[in-house]
């Protein structure tokens, strides 16, 4: 198994987010994450979609995502070629015997404090997967409450862009 | 990342061109309709929705709509009472969906249905996933609740657009009435384009009853939709180089080829190649059954010669076919010295169940013709000797031909209805089979040489089909012979549109081939579960399993309460005189009951996730190949 991030270009209109999980779904596809959000053009959206797949069913994928009429391009993102991002928000029990541990080690993974209380601390955290669940391997021993995490965005790397002149090479519609 | 405006205008421009080429490609389907085409793409100001969808039908050049009104469609209904779009009223939105289908495969356009939303919509969920499946050009057209009452559980509200998601092409909610011109030109462009399919536009009330301008030909804003329809010269070189070196190439036809009117560009094919053709159960009529060449069906229930000439092929050329498990068997073990050239529209389909060594995307009549091109060129030093394996072939058709024993208890032998039926109605008429042992019998007894003759639900196995669909193919081909092959099973699903067509003029024949039985499912419990017959027999018996002597139903007063023509044949010597006689009735339709043996098989046979190698010409006989496999 191995994790591939796509970006995928999509009509911005109802009804695609659900196009697209219920593609994962019924052909057995499994997403590790899926963000959506706004592009520079206000007619579409932007879907990172990380999948833990063998090379030959990401063809599959790819192709099969392709075939819906409001998928625009695909591009697969090399993690080398690519800057990828994730959030993390995490309430961490943080009693003033123990807050400057946690502060600590906030500041070491270069995370912001975001809400305080006298028992716990609220820090958010953006960062490479690997770099978050370092900070979160650090923080479990200490007590986390609850926490919210986004789904993987990225971009390639250098002057090209998806869309427009001189683009990302897409994943071949043909074979 | 921000993209330059003079970026944004290469694009524009790039898309207004395809949009163009898209709205020429349409008035393309505006065939028989002209006069009504031109009617009605007169602009129009102030007009309802409604009348706007009825406009847009018009415009893009629909003969016929086979729908049932109901709350949430009916102001579509109102202008469509004057328009020149014929509207044929069923009796179950099934037998619409099906209907759309079988005029679709029949006459090669655009098949149209209608229903109202809840039930209606929901009812349409089975053709709809039947064409998706089988790639059929179908454009559904669905009233919805009004725009505000969307999401409260309103009366007769289903979420038709969600719940056909899986199971059409594409599908669209139209949310404004200005949307509509648009969305019906996309619709039917979506559906007969690249690789056909099935589309549904949902409409809601309120956007029926709305004020509207209609204008046409309407702008198609389609950017992810580009289908690539010209196949790669470099790879058309490497198939036309693997196909001249060839000693045992099969070309394994599939349906594309029909969708793709690519039947012309196959026979010059086949002639170049000399190599043998096996036609799949949708590719049925794509290459005569006359020609020395074809070996038949392949597949599960696949002569023996057509199944052992793929698994020993080595080479395998797919064109428009999709390596389905009725085909392959056992994947891994199918066709194993075989390389693959495999040519689809859908790329998709390429290297989804099979290795392609050679990929080619494109469609099927483009894809043959530059094949040919590319091997005259290859040929110049001469063509490839297949002797050797024509030979082999040759002895296989010979020690295995596909045959049938008559019933040990004197019942009259389902394949032999079939045979006669195809024998005295000829090649020029369509045949359409539900789903079973009769549809198999269909495609084995039936001899098709032309395309458009054989409609059946290939890839759904939807039982129900044949009767909905021979009324659909005999609207669009009214002078054709149009004869439905049925299961007693299958018939009791859908005989109700034999009311449509008896009181719409739709003569069409049908054929029960009536054994009492859910035959297909029957076979696999005598095979598989030691004759324990579970919930499969359909005729009537007494407690202790005897029959018993009344027929429930009886399909020949059952057929004169529809207003048709009720027969009845129980004997192999009056097969080929109530045939006759149900060629002759034109003004009404025919229903010949014909009363078989239950115990009658459908052989060859590869079982289940089988390999094609264990292949069974008959119950327990294992063909020997002479190559010291058996």
């Amino acid at each position: 198994m191995s994790r591939h991030t796509l970006s995928v270009l999509v009509e911005n209109k109802s009804g695609v987010l659900a196009r697209v999980s219920a593609l994962f779904s019924r052909r057995g596809f499994n997403i590790e994450s899926l963000a959506v959000g706004a592009t520079e053009n206000p007619d579409l959206s932007r879907m990172t979609i990380v999948v833990d797949v063998e090379s030959q069913p990401l063809e599959q994928i790819t192709k099969q995502l392709n075939k819906l009429v409001e998928i625009i391009k695909i591009v697969e993102l090399d993690a080398a070629a690519a800057v990828q991002r994730e959030l993390l928000l995490v309430k961490v029990r943080a009693p003033m015997a123990e807050r400057t541990q946690v502060l600590q080690t906030a500041e070491l993974f270069r995370a912001r404090v975001v809400d305080v209380n006298p028992d716990t601390v609220t820090l958010e955290a953006t960062g490479t997967p690997d770099k978050l669940q370092a900070l979160l391997a650090v923080l479990t021993p200490l007590g986390i409450k609850e926490m919210a995490q986004s789904g993987t965005v990225a971009l390639g790397r250098g002057p090209r862009a998806m869309s427009g002149a001189g683009t990302l090479r897409p994943v071949e519609r043909s074979a | 990342m921000t993209t330059t405006p003079s970026e944004h205008a290469a694009r524009e421009t790039s898309r207004d061109a395809a949009t163009r080429d898209a709205a020429a490609s349409l008035t393309g389907v505006e065939t028989t309709a002209r006069s009504v085409a031109e009617a009605a793409t007169e602009p129009a100001t102030g007009i309802t929705g409604a009348q706007s969808l009825v406009r847009s039908l018009e415009a893009v050049g629909v003969e016929v709509i086979f729908g049932i009104p109901g709350g949430a469609i009916l102001p579509a209904y109102d202008p469509l009472f004057d328009s020149k779009v014929r509207h044929v009223l069923v009796r179950h939105e099934q037998g619409a969906g099906h209907a759309a289908t079988g005029y679709a495969q029949a006459t090669g356009k655009v098949g149209v249905c209608m229903a109202t939303s809840g039930p209606g919509a929901t009812n349409l969920v089975t053709p709809l996933a039947d064409a998706h499946m089988d790639s059929v050009p179908m454009v559904a057209i669905t009233g919805q609740v009004p725009s505000h009452a969307i999401g409260t559980d309103a009366f007769q509200e289903a979420d038709i657009r969600g719940i056909t998601m899986p199971v059409t092409k594409h599908n669209f909610l139209v949310t404004d009435a200005a949307e509509i011109p648009q969305r019906i030109a996309e619709a039917f462009h979506l559906a007969s384009t690249g690789r056909p399919g099935p589309v549904l536009v949902d409409i809601p009330k309120d956007v029926l009853q709305a004020t509207t301008d209609f204008s046409w030909p309407p702008r198609l804003d389609l950017p992810g939709y580009k289908p690539t329809t010209r196949p790669h010269g470099k790879q058309v070189r490497e198939a036309a180089a693997l196909i001249a070196g060839a000693r045992r190439p099969v070309l394994y036809v599939g349906g594309g080829v029909l969708k793709a009117h690519a039947t012309e560009e196959l026979a010059e094919l086949a002639a170049l190649t000399g190599a043998p053709v096996v036609t799949t159960l949708m590719a049925r009529g794509a290459f005569p059954d006359s020609h020395p060449q074809n070996l038949g069906m392949p597949g599960m229930h696949g002569n023996v010669t057509a199944v052992t000439a793929l698994q020993k092929a080595d080479l395998l050329v797919a064109l428009g076919a999709r390596f389905d498990d009725r085909v392959t068997g056992h994947l891994a073990s199918f066709a194993p010295d075989a390389l693959v050239v495999h040519a689809d529209i859908d790329p998709a389909e390429i290297g989804k169940n099979r290795k392609a060594d050679v990929p080619i995307v494109g469609d099927a009549k483009e894809t043959i013709v530059a094949l040919c091109e590319a091997l005259r060129g290859e040929q110049a030093a001469g063509r490839p000797d297949l002797t050797t394996w024509w030979a082999q072939l040759d002895d296989w058709r010979q020690r295995y031909p596909l045959g049938y024993d008559w019933p040990e208890d004197g019942s009259l032998s389902p394949q032999y209805v079939i045979e006669r039926l195809g024998a005295l109605a000829g090649p020029e008429a369509i045949y359409a089979a539900g789903v079973g042992q009769h549809q198999m019998w269909a495609a084995q007894f039936v001899k098709y040489e032309k395309p458009g003759t054989w409609l059946n639900s290939g890839g759904l196995g939807t039982m129900g089909y044949a009767v909905p669909a021979a009324m659909g193919a005999k609207y669009g081909r009214p002078d054709t012979t149009v004869w439905a092959i049925d299961g007693d099973g299958c018939f009791q699903m859908t005989n109700q549109e034999l009311a449509t067509c008896a009181m719409e003029g739709i003569p069409i024949k049908v054929a029960v081939i009536n054994n009492g039985n859910l035959g297909m499912v029957r076979q696999w419990q005598t095979l598989f579960y030691e004759g324990r017959y579970s919930n499969t027999r359909l005729h009537a018996r007494n407690p202790d399993g005897t029959p018993k002597p009344v027929r429930i139903p009886d399909f020949v007063t059952l057929a004169e309460a529809l207003g048709c023509v009720g027969l009845r044949c129980e004997t192999k010597e009056d097969v080929d005189a109530v045939i006759e006689k149900a060629m002759s009735i034109n003004d009404a339709p025919v229903v010949i009951d014909f009363v078989v043996g239950h115990d009658a098989q459908v052989w060859p046979m590869v079982a289940a996730g089988a390999s094609n190698d264990d292949i069974l010409a008959a119950r327990d006989v294992r063909p020997v190949f002479g190559d010291g496999q058996v």
